[in-house]
């Protein structure tokens, strides 16, 4: 099968099905009441989501673990987290993040 | 809507060159100009558009490109749920905009505002999640009419996991909600070598099951709600 001739009804399935994956729960919700404990759940959704998020990107490259002081990423995450918890800053965290790998990276060059 | 497109400001320099990639790279494996742009429009949906370019690229069958493409989008459904509160009784048209708009970023970051101040925060959400639209388009047609203008040794890329970094630090604001992140993050160094891209949200439900578990024991200490 020649995926080139098949582009357009590729995407348009896979636009149908984000939108449809997006919109879900803001439809299902609409007359439904969600159970006590399904908004519980909810609060702890952001921080589980980022915190495995997070942990993937700074810890996880090419496939592979790398928990070691040779991770530029990792020391840097850890850098603007700290920096992050002190300003409370959506800025400064990112800023300092990628400055300390761009530092880090001159200095003992890209692991 | 002027306080979300300002709030979400600093998250811009993490999704331009993550767009500027979609756009350039789709390209590359030889998906014709306006499809390229096409996926960014009508798909707008940074990492599973990446995927399909790579899937595109290994030729693998239709079926499990789309199949991936969807799984990698399955997150949307917990942001939808989060957000569908908040968004009871808007209508159908508010809804299916608010649902086109909806990324990680702007779900993230317009929670605490609704948890604030309840449906005055929409227009907050629309600010938000127009502006990451627009850098989004913006980024593409650059990537896929420019190619990947940017030097390959300029760790730009990794502003998005900063980004992600930055939503997570007020996200934690007692002690269940920092026994979640910290669940879910040593759960996906495991579950991350599930098959099918199930890593995030299998790891995500342990992290919320443990919250919960959490709250149980300890009670909301530091006190969220």
């Amino acid at each position: 099968m020649n995926l080139l001739e098949w582009v357009w009804p590729l995407i348009a399935v896979a636009a149908v099905g984000t939108f449809s994956l997006r919109l879900s729960f803001l439809v299902l919700l609409e007359k439904v009441q969600e159970p006590a404990w399904f908004r519980k759940a909810l609060q702890y959704l952001p921080p589980a989501i980022m915190g495995a998020l997070v942990s993937s990107s700074l810890l996880v490259q090419g496939g592979e673990l790398h928990l070691d002081i040779h991770n530029h990423r990792l020391l840097a995450g850890l850098l603007a987290g700290a920096i992050g918890w002190k300003t409370r800053s959506l800025l400064w965290t990112i800023l300092s993040g990628l400055l300390a790998l761009v530092a880090l990276n001159a200095l003992l060059g890209t692991a | 809507m002027r306080r979300g497109m300002i709030a979400i400001l600093p998250l811009v320099p993490g999704i331009l060159p993550f767009a500027l990639i979609a756009g350039s790279s789709a390209v590359e494996v030889g998906i014709p100009v306006w499809p390229a742009l096409g996926m960014s429009l009508f798909m707008f949906a940074g990492a599973s558009q990446l995927v399909m370019v790579e899937m595109w690229a290994n030729e693998a069958p239709a079926l499990v490109l789309l199949a991936t493409v969807l799984l990698v989008n399955l997150r949307f459904t917990m942001y939808s749920a989060t957000l569908a509160p908040h968004l009871r009784g808007a209508g159908l048209p508010k809804k299916a905009l608010a649902a086109y708009l909806l990324t990680d970023q702007a779900s993230l970051l317009s929670l605490p505002e609704f948890e604030r101040q309840g449906a005055a925060a929409h227009r907050f959400y629309l600010g938000a999640a127009l502006t990451m639209w627009m850098s989004w388009q913006v980024g593409s047609v650059a990537g896929v009419f420019l190619g990947a203008v940017l030097p390959a040794n300029w760790p730009l890329e990794f502003a998005v996991p900063l980004s992600f970094l930055a939503l997570l630090i007020p996200a934690i604001k007692s002690r269940p909600t920092a026994v979640a992140a910290a669940t879910a993050g040593g759960a996906i160094l495991l579950t991350r070598l599930l098959p099918l891209n199930l890593g995030l949200i299998v790891a995500t439900i342990i992290g919320v099951a443990a919250g919960m578990w959490s709250e149980r024991v300890f009670g909301t200490a530091g006190g969220s709600q």
